[in-house]
């Protein structure tokens, strides 16, 4: 029998509501954490995953408080002890690492100081052997010059770099225990696949048992070897990662992996309907029972208990789970889509777009002279035709939204034009523009809640482009109104309702139905499902292909989720510090990416199943800028070729299936040099 | 960094002299002037006329503010009409006044208002909170007149232990002031320690909310080590720029309360030399309260620039 680290039983926590009642976020929940393993916690948001981490280190989040149960570790309950004994087990013996490095690393401090403060409580080193340690312990997690990184300030390092030192720190107290809270989520996929590959790399070398929380199935499906997949408060799922990926029996784990959108299969993945019930509002019977559709009268009536099924070492809290054995996941059943609405029919331009951010000298502005040779953006031509959906794809510093900004005119491009209609130039300011070019483009944002003011209801939010555009009013108005709203899968009494009485997918929806209000030929998508969780992001994405196809609307779809630009789009530009290195069709680039930073960012990304790996051909460093000469990607190409990469601007060669690529290598030998691989 | 600090004196200076203009201009253009206050029934004909040339009222505006200008950079401001006799003298005395009861409200109310910020927001929603909010949201609303008031009238007068108002003449040493200075100490410092304590609260509560916070607990820091290494450090740098205005508002003078204890302070002189219509006093005294705001402002924007290492770096990179 191997050895049990750390033991939770029954345990619920929650918090009392204004009114006295009480009300539970984790709900009765028992498992076992064992030496060595790493375990996998997922689910949506408002599960209560963080919640059950937090409490493995005796920690409840103010305004929460322990109901019953017990968190046992080394034979003493956790949860019972006071700050003191805390003190000595948190960080010696269990270590966390946080979701976001950059916001839970103390900003007045130095990183050296904060890994010192961890080896100072939890070792007996004297001051050399502790400097020693923290140069160490930086290389451990690959940081380059430990020596340097150790006197900077957390501001002053790269979100990857942050979660690096985050990693260490825990490291620091050698502790038998890691707990990782969405330790990759809101890195690039490139220096989320190297983190990964750090963490495993940990777990094998240290032996350190860790328990991974995360949405991300393809994250934890890299790591772990037990998943728990919780909903609502509850684990409904729990068993070896790879039984659960591969044949889900919980039908709420069978329908999360249907709708994330995958790498190798077309098409736009299956939502589910509906959303987590929120704490406090569920009386009877199964918490999925709203959104299941093996849904019995039973379900409603009892809840199930989690059963332990011996043949597959899984436990499930499912009344009917034997119906979805044998039937496989991969199966996805996929909408398909229409693209016969694409005509080779130009509707925007972009012609030699440049953007720089740099401030201009008083007196380049007099003589209205561009100063910045190296500016963010450059060099940018895409003919985008009506009706397609063409996806801006790179990591995060790439410009996609850069370029989004300037065709919304938000941003002054500083060279180039922008042509609507075949050959109308749109004014690079969002000022000079006229009332009909405004309305053809219209924006919907990443953050909702941002997007949307607090103060208006749905109805006054959809009003404003009606009355803007087309001058509605009274009964016409509320008509109009009500037509987007079931346009947009919402019922008629949304209208009265404010954003923050929506849930996050229904106010990406009042977004969505705003940006159509106008009747836009274009509509920009600023990582539209980013904030959203899987299911949400599913139906979302199955919304605005619905309404394309319905309306004919031309979509710039800027994400730097590959799986999901891959489900929506038509055409593709990756892009790599500001300047474009690839496009051409999806099905094109996604089965032979061409350019070497394409194929790096394909291979980096995770899919929900332990058996494909991700394939890490090249460093992830982070650049301030872009080159002043050359090739864009050269600093980190896996196939730089020496003199000629560095200072010569590669050229644009077109391949046989349509995918334009700039490189230096010829396509054609690209294609074979990854065959070799 | 270094051209910042320029930047910002030079900034502070064309303040100053916009201030300046302002303050010209608007003596300029009220009816009556210097010479008409003076002469009072007198002023006209050979009398007014004479009047004129001694106070060189004569000379275009223009050329007077030039001349005014630069004298007031030499750090003359010339001659007071009330008091007969140089600004600077007529000047001296009050800064001096207003700089001893603005000190000691400073070293008693700013210590007072950090703890009590930091102990309500430590014990947030405890009893030490709860009776020191409630405390504090009194001291804020209650007028300074009232408090003043009341104060003379319990302490001065029923108890008979300080004296009620201060009677001393203007150039009285430091230490023939200080008895007399405690109640109107007290009056300022209830207010403004309110305020700050107040605000010490919010900041410090924000900055307990913070993921670094919680990060340093599981890490297991102990409780005051991360008080006062993760959370003083992070949470008192906004309170810095409230500090300085308090403190600007204390030497400017605080008219109100001298004006109740009978404070020969540079805030009672602000309201005798606009009642005795004394317009250069009134230039001189609106340059001076404005370079105090501008150079507190200024060392306050530069303290917080020095020890917030996020902006250090920035400025340094740039």
């Amino acid at each position: 029998m191997e050895e049990i680290i750390q033991k939770v039983k029954n345990l619920s926590v929650g918090f009392k509501s204004q009114k006295g009642h009480e009300i539970s976020i984790l709900k009765n929940i028992t498992t076992d954490i064992k030496k060595g393993e790493t375990v996998g916690i997922v689910g949506e948001s408002g599960s209560g995953k963080s919640t059950l981490a937090l409490a493995m280190m005796g920690y409840v989040k103010q305004g929460l408080y322990k109901m019953e149960g017990e968190c046992i570790f080394n034979s003493s309950n956790l949860l019972n002890m006071n700050n003191r004994e805390l003190e000595k087990i948190r960080g010696r013996k269990i270590a966390m690492i946080p979701q976001n490095a950059g916001q839970s690393l103390t900003p007045n401090l130095k990183i050296g100081y904060q890994i010192d403060e961890a080896l100072k409580l939890h070792t007996s080193l004297n001051k050399n052997d502790r400097d020693k340690k923290i140069s160490e312990l930086l290389n451990k997690v690959r940081l380059p010059s430990p020596e340097t990184i150790a006197l900077r300030y957390p501001h002053e390092l790269s979100g990857g770099q942050q979660q690096r030192v985050a990693v260490g720190m825990a490291l620091a107290g050698n502790p038998d225990l890691l707990l990782l809270d969405e330790p990759t989520t809101g890195l690039d996929v490139t220096t989320q696949a190297h983190v990964l590959e750090l963490l495993n790399f940990i777990a094998k070398d240290t032996g350190t048992s860790m328990v991974y929380v995360s949405h991300d199935l393809g994250a934890i499906a890299q790591v772990s070897d037990r998943i728990i997949v919780m909903y609502s408060g509850e684990i409904v799922l729990e068993g070896p990662t790879r039984d659960i990926l591969q044949q889900p029996i919980h039908p709420y784990t069978y329908g999360l992996l249907k709708s994330i959108p995958k790498l190798s299969l077309a098409g736009l993945p299956d939502s589910m309907p509906g959303s987590q019930p929120q704490p406090g509002t569920k009386k009877k019977g199964c918490s999925f029972y709203d959104r299941c559709n093996l849904a019995e009268d039973k379900c409603k009536k009892n809840s199930p208990d989690l059963e332990y099924i011996n043949e597959l070492k899984t436990s499930v809290r499912c009344f009917n789970y034997k119906k979805l054995i044998k039937q496989k996941s991969e199966n996805q059943s996929n909408i398909k889509r229409n693209e016969k609405n694409i005509k080779v029919n130009e509707i925007l331009n972009l012609t030699d777009v440049s953007i720089s951010y740099a401030k201009q000298k008083l007196l380049d502005q007099i003589f209205n002279k561009i100063t910045d040779t190296n500016p963010t953006v450059k060099d940018i031509n895409i003919d985008i035709n009506k009706g397609e959906t063409i996806a801006l794809v790179g990591e995060s510093g790439s410009g996609k939204s850069t370029i989004l900004k300037s065709i919304a005119g938000l941003l002054r491009t500083k060279e180039g034009k922008i042509k609507f209609d075949k050959d109308r130039v749109l004014s690079n300011d969002v000022k000079k523009r006229n009332s009909s070019d405004l309305r053809a483009i219209q924006l919907i944002f990443q953050n909702p809640d941002e997007s949307l003011n607090p103060n208006h209801t749905v109805e006054e939010i959809l009003a404003q482009p009606l009355k803007l555009y087309f001058g509605l009013s009274g009964e016409e108005l509320k008509q109009n109104i009500i037509e987007l709203l079931e346009k947009v899968r919402l019922g008629k009494f949304y209208m009265s309702r404010y954003p923050r009485q929506l849930s996050g997918g229904e106010k990406q929806r009042v977004a969505v139905a705003r940006a159509f209000a106008a009747k836009p030929d274009i509509i920009l998508c600023d990582e539209v499902t980013s904030a959203l969780d899987v299911s949400v992001q599913a139906a979302v994405l199955n919304l605005l292909q619905k309404l394309k196809e319905d309306f004919g609307t031309t979509y710039i779809f800027v994400s730097h989720d590959l799986a999901v630009v891959r489900a929506i789009s038509d055409r593709v530009a990756v892009l790599y510090q500001g300047r474009l290195c690839e496009i051409g069709p999806s099905k094109n680039v996604y089965k032979f990416p061409s350019h070497p930073y394409t194929e790096v960012l394909l291979g980096a990304v995770l899919e929900p199943d332990p058996d494909i790996k991700p394939k890490l051909v090249a460093e992830d460093i982070v650049e301030d800028k872009p080159p002043e000469k050359g090739c864009c990607f050269q600093g980190r190409c896996p196939r730089f070729l020496g003199d000629q990469c560095k200072n010569e601007t590669p050229p644009w060669q077109i391949g046989d299936n349509g995918n334009a690529i700039r490189c230096h290598i010829n396509i054609k030998d690209l294609e074979k040099k990854q065959n070799g691989n | 960094m270094f051209f910042l600090i320029i930047k910002r004196i030079l900034l502070g200076l064309i303040t100053l002299i916009i201030v300046s203009l302002i303050t010209f201009v608007g003596t300029e253009v009220l009816p009556g002037d210097a010479c008409t206050t003076y002469l009072e029934r007198e002023a006209y004909g050979a009398a007014l006329e004479a009047c004129y040339k001694r106070l060189g009222l004569d000379i275009p505006a223009h050329e007077r503010y030039l001349s005014w200008a630069f004298s007031v950079i030499q750090g003359d401001f010339g001659y007071s009409l009330s008091g007969q006799m140089p600004i600077n003298e007529v000047l001296g005395p009050r800064v001096k006044n207003s700089m001893v009861l603005a000190s000691a409200a400073i070293i008693i109310g700013i210590p007072i208002a950090l703890i009590l910020g930091i102990i309500t927001a430590l014990w947030r929603d405890k009893l030490p909170d709860i009776t020191i909010s409630t405390v504090t949201i009194f001291a804020m609303t209650i007028p300074e007149f009232i408090s003043a008031t009341l104060l003379i009238l319990i302490v001065a007068i029923w108890l008979e232990w300080l004296p009620g108002i201060v009677i001393v003449p203007t150039d009285v040493t430091i230490t023939e002031l200080l008895p007399n200075i405690i109640l109107p100490v007290i009056a300022i410092a209830m207010i403004m320690t309110a305020h700050m304590a107040r605000m010490v609260r919010s900041s410090v509560i924000q900055v307990m909310a913070s993921d670094y916070v919680q990060m340093a607990i599981l890490k297991g820091v102990p409780y005051w080590k991360m008080v006062f290494k993760h959370v003083l450090p992070n949470a008192l740098l906004p309170a810095i720029n409230v500090v300085a205005l308090t403190i600007a508002w204390l030497l400017g003078g605080v008219v109100v309360t001298e004006v109740v204890f009978n404070y020969p302070g540079l805030g009672r002189l602000v309201i005798e030399s606009i009642s005795n219509r004394d317009l250069p006093t009134v230039q001189a005294l609106a340059i001076i309260l404005a370079s105090i705001y501008v150079s507190i402002n200024l060392i306050a924007d530069l303290l917080t620039l020095m020890l917030n290492p996020r902006l250090k770096t920035l400025q340094i990179r740039k």
